[in-house]
C-alpha cells in the first residue's frame, strides 16, 4: 500500500472548491491583460473593464476544467522519459530562480556567477533523487535582459534533465522557446516531448498581471506546460486561517486555469503553489512553517479532487546555512510531500526563504528526497508468507546474511543514501577524519563535478544553442557571453 | 498623566480612545506639538521597540499606527505648521520591470504610521517618475524597492536621474528588498539601506533628525 496523508476531509475539500467558485463568480479576478480578458469574455466570463475584473459565472470554471489534461510526461535533451506527472508519482526538481548562491568554502552568502550555474548544472546531472533541473538561480554576469534565457542556455547545454524554468519579461518566452526548438528540432517534436515547465504567479490577492497572463498564453499556446504558482501569505494578503488561505488559492488558480483552457484546450499544467504563513513577528514567508507545509499539501489535495497533476514549493529552508535547521524544514517538508503524493515538489538546495541555493545542500537534499522517495514504496510483503521456514533457517544458520531470501531483497527493500548522510561507527567516522555534514557535503560536490560527463545532446544542437543565446546576447548590447569553464 | 494615557492606549491600538484623549488634552490647554511628539510619537516608538524585541507582533504596529492617525487628525487642524514637523515626505515605489509591492507597501505603511507623510507610486514605477514626483512633492526620502535581481540595477538609474534634476544630496534616497544589500546600497549612492519596515523608519528618523 502506498502511504497517503490527507489534511482535508472529501467534505472541506469540496466545501474550499464550492466558496472560490463563488468567489470567482462574485468578487471574481483582476486580469491585467487585453487578450486574456477578451478570451475569458468570449468564453462566458464577464469582464468589467472599468474595474479590469473578471467575473466567472458557473458553467465557465466547469467547461475549463473539462479538456485539463489529467497528467502529463516530460522527458530530457535526448528525449528519454523522466517524469511521469500522474497519479500520486513524485518527482523533485531543485527550488528555483534565487536571488543569492551559498559560496562553497567561505560560506557566505553571496550573488551568484555563471560560472557557479555551470557547476550548479554539472552537478544536477549526477543527483539521481532529483528528476529535473530548474534555472535555480540568476547569474548577475549578464546583462539583466538576458537573465532569464541564459540560465535556460546554460542548463540545456550542460545538464540533460528537462528543466522547471519561468520568465522574467514577456518578450523573453519567445527566445526561450527558441532554445527548446534548438534541442528538440521541430514544434511537433516539442509538443510531443515537453522538455520545460514554466512558472506562472497570480499575484494575491486575486489579481494576474499582463506578465503571468502572457506568459499562460504563450505556454499554452506553444504546448509547454506551466505550473499556477499562487502565494497567498496567511493573515496578509490572504485570510490568517488556512481554509481561508485555501479558498483564495483555489479561486486564484482556477482562474488561471481557465485562462490556459480557452487558449488552447488540453494545454498541460500542474495545479501548484507557494502558499506562506506570513510571520508577523519578523515581516517574512517562512517556508519551513508547519501551516506553509500544510497548506502546500492540501492544495494537491484539492488540485488532484480536480483531476490535476500537481506541484508545490516544499522541502525547503529558511536558515541561511547548511545547519540542523535546514535539515529539519527541508526533511518534514520532503516527507509531507511524498506522502501526499504532490507531483513536482520545488524546494531541494533551498534556503533563507527562497532566495539562496547551495551546491552542497543540493547534495544533501537529494539524500532527503531519497529517503523520502523510499517512504512512498511504503511497507509490502516479499516473500514473506509463510513465515515460519525463513525462521526456522535463521535459527539454524545463526544469522540470515547470506539467505536466499536476504539476497533477494537486500538492496530493493532497504534504501542505501549516499557518504552525505552519515552512518560509520564513531571509531571509523574520527579515523575517516571525523567530517562534519558541511565538508561531507563540499566533497561529495567536489567528487560530483569530477566525474561530470559532457551532455550527450549533439553537437549540432549545442552549436545551435548557442547561435541562439549570443544573437539574443547582442540584441542587448552584450558583445559576447561570459567565458564559461570547460 | 495624559501623555502616558495617550502613548498607553496608542500602544494598545485604541482608535477610539485615542482621539479622544488628545481632543482632552487640548481641552486643557497643552500644547498640540507636545501632544503629538511625548503622547503619539512617545507612543509609537514604544510600539517600534516592543516589536524589534518581538513583544508585539506586526498588526500590533498597524493598529497602534491607525490609533496614531486618529489622533492626528484631531491635532492637525491645531498644529502651528501645516503638516507634521521634522518628518517630512517620502515618495515611495517599486522599481520598473519589479511587480512585487508587498514589502513597499509595509514600509510606507510603517513610515506612514511613524507620520512621515507617504507618496506612493505604486510599482513598476520608471526612473524619471521618481525624480519628477520628488521635485514635484518636495520629497526628503525617496525610497526604492526591489525584489528581482534583475530589477535591482534601476534604483542605481534612479539616483542618477535624481542627480540630473539637481536633486542629488538634496533627496536622501532610501533601498531595500530582497536582492539589495548595504553594500549594494553604498556602491550607488543610496543614503540608507534597511533589511525590514521597522529598521528602516528607525533609519529614516535617524537621518531625518541629522
Ligand atoms: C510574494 C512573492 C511574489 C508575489 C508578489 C506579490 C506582490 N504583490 O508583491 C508574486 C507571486 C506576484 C511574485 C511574482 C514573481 N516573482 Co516573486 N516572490 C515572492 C516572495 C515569495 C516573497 C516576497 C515578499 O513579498 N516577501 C514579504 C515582504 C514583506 O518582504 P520583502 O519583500 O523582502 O520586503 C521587506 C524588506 O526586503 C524591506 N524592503 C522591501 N522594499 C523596501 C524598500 C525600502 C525603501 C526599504 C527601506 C526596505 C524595503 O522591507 C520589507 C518589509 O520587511 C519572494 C521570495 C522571498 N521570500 O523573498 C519571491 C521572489 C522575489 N520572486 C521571484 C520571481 C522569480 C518572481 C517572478 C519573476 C516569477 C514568475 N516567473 O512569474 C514574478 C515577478 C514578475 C515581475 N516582473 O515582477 C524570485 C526572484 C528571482 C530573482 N533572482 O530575481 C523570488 C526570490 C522567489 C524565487 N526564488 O523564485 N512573487
Amino acid at each position: 500500500m502506498r502511504p497517503k496523508l490527507r489534511f482535508l476531509s472529501d467534505d472541506l475539500a469540496a466545501r474550499i472548491v464550492s466558496e472560490a467558485r463563488d468567489l470567482l463568480a462574485k468578487v471574481g479576478v483582476a486580469v491585467l491583460n487585453d487578450e486574456a480578458r477578451s478570451l475569458l469574455s468570449d468564453h462566458g466570463a464577464k469582464v468589467d473593464l472599468a474595474a479590469g475584473r473578471v467575473t466567472f459565472p458557473p458553467g465557465v470554471i466547469d467547461q475549463a476544467l473539462k479538456s485539463v489534461p489529467r497528467s502529463f510526461k516530460l522527458y530530457d535533451v535526448l528525449g528519454v522519459e523522466t517524469n511521469d506527472f500522474s497519479e500520486d508519482k513524485v518527482h523533485f526538481t531543485p527550488g528555483s530562480s534565487t536571488i543569492n548562491f551559498l559560496d562553497s568554502g567561505t560560506w557566505a552568502i553571496r550573488k551568484p556567477s555563471s560560472e557557479d550555474y555551470v557547476r550548479y548544472a554539472k552537478l544536477m546531472s549526477r543527483l539521481g533523487w532529483i528528476a529535473s533541473q530548474s534555472t535555480a538561480f540568476i547569474p548577475t554576469d549578464v546583462h539583466e535582459r538576458v537573465s532569464d534565457s541564459y540560465r535556460l542556455y546554460l542548463s540545456l547545454l550542460y545538464c540533460e534533465k528537462p528543466v522547471v524554468t519561468g520568465t522574467f519579461t514577456a518578450r523573453a518566452f519567445q527566445v526561450m522557446r527558441d532554445l527548446q526548438l534548438a534541442v528538440r528540432g521541430s514544434d511537433a517534436a516539442l509538443r510531443a516531448k515537453p522538455l520545460t515547465v514554466f512558472s506562472a504567479c497570480p499575484t494575491s490577492p486575486l489579481k494576474w498581471s499582463g506578465v503571468t497572463s502572457q506568459t499562460l498564453l504563450d505556454c499554452a499556446r506553444a504546448g509547454v506546460p506551466v505550473e499556477y504558482i499562487a502565494m497567498p501569505l496567511t493573515g496578509f494578503m490572504a485570510p490568517v486561517t488556512l481554509v481561508g488561505t485555501l479558498v483564495q488559492h483555489t479561486a486564484e488558480t482556477l482562474s488561471g486555469v481557465a485562462i490556459s483552457q480557452f487558449a488552447s484546450p488540453g494545454a498541460p499544467a500542474l495545479y501548484g503553489g507557494s502558499p506562506a504563513a506570513f510571520d508577523v513577528r519578523y515581516e517574512t514567508t517562512p517556508m519551513g512553517a508547519a501551516e506553509t507545509q500544510m497548506t502546500d499539501c492540501a492544495i494537491t489535495e484539492i488540485g488532484h479532487s480536480l483531476g490535476f497533476p500537481t506541484q508545490a514549493y516544499i522541502g525547503m529552508s529558511d536558515s541561511k546555512e547548511l545547519d540542523a535547521q535546514a535539515g529539519l524544514e527541508t526533511a518534514m517538508g520532503a516527507t509531507l510531500a511524498v506522502l501526499s503524493g504532490i507531483n513536482n515538489v520545488s524546494g531541494p538546495g533551498i534556503l533563507d526563504f527562497e532566495n539562496c541555493q547551495s551546491l552542497e545542500k543540493l547534495v544533501l537534499d537529494n539524500e532527503v528526497c531519497g529517503l523520502a522517495l523510499r517512504l512512498a514504496r511504503g511497507i509490502e510483503p516479499k516473500d514473506d508468507f509463510p513465515s515460519t521456514p525463513l525462521f526456522e533457517e535463521l535459527n539454524r544458520e545463526g544469522h540470515l546474511l547470506i539467505a536466499k531470501h536476504t539476497r533477494k531483497h537486500l538492496k530493493g527493500e532497504l534504501h542505501y543514501p549516499g557518504p552525505v548522510i552519515d552512518r560509520a561507527n564513531h571509531g571509523r567516522w574520527k579515523e575517516e577524519g571525523g567530517l562534519p555534514l558541511l565538508a561531507r557535503a563540499k566533497r561529495e560536490v567536489d567528487a560530483h563535478l569530477k566525474a561530470y560527463a559532457p551532455s550527450r545532446l549533439p553537437a549540432a544542437a549545442k552549436a545551435d544553442l548557442t547561435r541562439i543565446m549570443e544573437s539574443e546576447a547582442r540584441r542587448h548590447g552584450m558583445d559576447r557571453l561570459p567565458r564559461r569553464p570547460g | 498623566m495624559i501623555y502616558d494615557d495617550i502613548a498607553r492606549r496608542l500602544q494598545e491600538g485604541d482608535e477610539d480612545q485615542v482621539p479622544r484623549l488628545v481632543s482632552q488634552a487640548l481641552a486643557h490647554g497643552l500644547a498640540p506639538e507636545e501632544v503629538l511628539e511625548k503622547g503619539l510619537i512617545a507612543g509609537m516608538n514604544a510600539v517600534g521597540v516592543k516589536f524589534r524585541e518581538r513583544e508585539v507582533f506586526l498588526p500590533d504596529v498597524l493598529l497602534a499606527a491607525k490609533a496614531m492617525h486618529a489622533g492626528i487628525s484631531v491635532l492637525k487642524p491645531k498644529l502651528a505648521q501645516e503638516g507634521l514637523p521634522a518628518r517630512g515626505k517620502v515618495v515611495i515605489g517599486t522599481v520598473q520591470g519589479d511587480l512585487h509591492d508587498i514589502g513597499k507597501n509595509l514600509v510606507a505603511i510603517m513610515l506612514k504610521g511613524a507620520g512621515f507623510e507617504v507618496v506612493d507610486l505604486g510599482k513598476d514605477v520608471p526612473p524619471e517618475r521618481f525624480a519628477e514626483a520628488a521635485e514635484k512633492e518636495g520629497a526628503a526620502f525617496v525610497g526604492l524597492s526591489a525584489l528581482l535581481t534583475t530589477t535591482m540595477p534601476v534604483m542605481a538609474k534612479v539616483v542618477e536621474a535624481l542627480r540630473s534634476r539637481g536633486l542629488g544630496g538634496k533627496v536622501k534616497v532610501m533601498v531595500g528588498g530582497a536582492p539589495v544589500t548595504q553594500d549594494y546600497a553604498r556602491e550607488i549612492g543610496a543614503d540608507l539601506y534597511a533589511f525590514d519596515a521597522a529598521s528602516a523608519v528607525e533609519r529614516a528618523q535617524a537621518l531625518a533628525r541629522g
